[in-house]
C-alpha cells in the first residue's frame, strides 16, 4: 500500500516535461492531481519509474472562456472550474458534471485534464468533453496536434494520447440556445456512477419539438458512450413525458452492460432508462 | 540545449507544517501521511485505507482539504500544511472540537481528525443545512455513530461561531 520506488521531477517548463518524456518513454507517468494515480501507485497496479509532476508548469492551469468555448488548461484543479461563474456561465454542463466528481478532497487535487486522459468508465468529464465536441490539444516535442473528443477516447483507462505526448489544453464548445444537465446514480454521494448520463438538447419553442438532443452514458460500459438511438429518437419528436421514456428504453437497448459488486446489468440498463428520460425531462423543460 | 533538472530518487522539500518551516530529505516514493507521522510525529492525522476514500488523513495544503494518502511529500515542497495538531489549542479545545464533544459525536475516534480537517477546510456559508453538511462529510468514511451526532455537532457549532452567532 505503498509506491513503489520511483523517480520525481517537477519541471516548470513544458519544453522540459517534453525531453524528460522523450527520454524516459513508457517507464515514465505523468502526475497530474494524482487522484487516480497515486492510489494505483498505492496498490501497484502500476510501476512507473519516473513520475513527472505537471503541476509547476506554467500556464497549464488557466482558465479563460472565448465567447462559447472554454479553455481549460490540462492542470486546472476541478474545484476551480466549479466554483467559476464564468465557467458555469459559458459552459455549464462542465460544472453540472462536476457536481458528481468524487468529494470535496478530491476535485481540491484533481485536475480536468487528469480525468480525461486517465479516462475511468464511470469519469463524467469524458462525456462532458464528447457532449460539448471538446478539442484536446497534445503535444510531444516535435508538434501539437488536437483529437476531437469523439475520437479520443477509445476504451477504458485507453485514450488517443501516445507515450511521448502531454494533454495540455481542453477546448469545451457549448452550443448556443441548447440547455444541459448531468444525472448519476451512486450509492453514495461522491462513489463511482453505477450509470450516469450527460444531455444537451435545444427546444423549438413555437413547435415545442426537441430540435438537436446529443446523450452520452458513463459507467455502464468500458468508455463513454454516445446514445444514438435515444437521440435518433427524441429529434424532431414532441415534448413529452411518453417520448423521454422510450429514449430511455432505447438508451438502455443500445448499451452492452455488466454486472458486478455493486449493481447487475440489469439494474444499471434500468437505470439508465430511467436517468435518460429525466435528463431530457429537464433540458426540454422551458 | 539548456539542461533539464534529472528525476531523482530523493529530494530536498521546503514546506511550512502548522506555521513552522521545514526542511527535509524525502523518498520521492514517501507518502505525505507518512512524511507528516513517521519524519515529523504528527501521528493525528490517521491513515485508513491508504487507498483516497476513507478521508481519516485529510489535511490541509495552501488552505485546500486533501487526501494526504495519495499525495506524494514531494509534491507539497513549497507548501503550506496544516493537520489535526495544527488547529488544536495547546490547552483545551477549539469549538468545532467542543461541539463534537458536547454532541457525542466521538465513539473510537479514528474518523475525527479527518472530519475536523474536512469542516476546517471550507466555508460554513455555503454549507446551510442538513442536507449540505451531510454530502460535505460524505468524504469522510465514519463506521461508528451514523453520521447523526457529527452533523448535530456541525450544525450547532457553525450556528453559534465563538465570536457571536453568525
Amino acid at each position: 500500500m505503498k509506491p513503489p520506488p520511483l523517480k520525481y521531477a517537477r519541471p516548470d517548463d513544458l519544453s522540459d516535461v517534453l525531453t524528460l518524456l522523450a527520454q524516459h518513454g513508457d517507464e515514465a507517468k505523468l502526475l497530474a492531481g494524482g487522484q487516480s494515480l497515486m492510489p494505483m501507485l498505492n496498490f501497484r497496479l502500476i510501476r512507473p519509474s519516473v513520475l513527472i509532476d505537471l503541476s509547476a508548469v506554467s500556464g497549464m492551469d488557466s482558465l479563460t472562456v472565448d465567447g462559447g468555448t472554454l479553455i481549460a488548461g490540462a492542470m486546472v484543479r476541478q474545484t476551480s472550474a466549479k466554483q467559476s461563474h464564468e465557467v458555469s456561465a459559458a459552459t455549464p454542463l462542465v460544472v453540472q458534471a462536476l457536481r458528481h466528481v468524487g468529494h470535496l478532497q478530491i476535485r481540491n487535487r484533481g485536475t480536468i485534464g487528469g480525468s480525461l486522459a486517465h479516462a475511468a468508465p464511470a469519469a463524467e468529464l469524458p462525456a462532458v468533453a464528447l457532449i460539448l465536441d471538446a478539442e484536446m490539444v497534445l503535444r510531444n516535442s516535435r508538434a501539437d496536434r488536437i483529437v476531437h473528443a469523439s475520437d479520443f477516447f477509445r476504451g477504458p483507462f485507453t485514450t488517443a494520447t501516445t507515450p511521448d505526448e502531454v494533454l495540455t489544453e481542453i477546448r469545451f464548445h457549448n452550443v448556443a440556445g441548447t440547455r444541459t444537465t448531468f444525472l448519476e446514480l451512486a450509492r453514495r454521494a461522491g462513489d463511482f456512477a453505477l450509470a450516469g448520463v450527460a444531455a444537451l438538447a435545444r427546444v423549438d419553442s413555437d413547435a415545442r419539438t426537441i430540435s438537436e438532443a446529443r446523450l452520452v452514458a458513463i459507467g455502464v460500459s468500458g468508455e463513454p458512450m454516445r446514445l444514438s438511438e435515444a437521440e435518433a429518437l427524441v429529434t424532431g419528436a414532441p415534448c413529452m413525458r411518453e417520448t423521454f421514456r422510450e429514449a430511455g428504453m432505447a438508451a438502455a437497448r443500445q448499451v452492452t452492460t455488466f454486472t458486478d459488486l455493486h449493481a447487475t446489468a440489469e439494474y444499471r440498463k434500468e437505470m439508465l432508462a430511467v436517468l435518460v428520460s429525466r435528463a431530457l425531462s429537464e433540458v426540454a423543460a422551458q | 540545449m539548456r539542461s533539464v533538472r534529472e528525476p531523482l530518487e530523493t529530494l530536498e522539500i521546503d514546506v511550512v507544517v502548522n506555521r513552522e518551516r521545514i526542511r527535509r530529505a524525502v523518498a520521492a516514493r514517501r507518502l505525505l501521511s507518512d512524511f507528516l507521522r513517521e519524519d515529523l510525529g504528527l501521528t493525528g492525522t490517521h491513515v485508513g485505507c491508504e487507498q483516497g476514500v476513507c478521508g481519516a488523513c485529510t489535511i490541509l495544503v495552501d488552505g485546500a482539504s486533501v487526501r494526504s494518502c495519495i499525495m506524494l511529500a514531494v509534491q507539497a515542497d513549497g507548501a503550506e500544511i496544516t493537520t489535526i495538531e495544527g488547529i488544536t489549542p495547546a490547552i483545551g479545545l477549539n469549538h468545532m472540537q467542543r461541539s463534537f464533544e458536547q454532541h457525542r459525536a466521538v465513539q473510537c475516534g479514528f474518523c475525527t481528525a479527518g472530519i475536523l480537517m474536512t469542516l476546517e477546510g471550507v466555508d460554513p456559508s455555503n454549507y446551510p443545512d442538513e442536507k449540505a453538511v451531510r454530502e460535505l462529510l460524505s468524504g469522510n468514511l465514519c463506521r461508528c455513530t451514523g453520521y447523526q451526532n457529527i452533523v448535530a455537532a456541525v450544525l450547532e457549532a457553525w450556528s453559534t461561531a465563538p465570536d457571536g452567532p453568525r
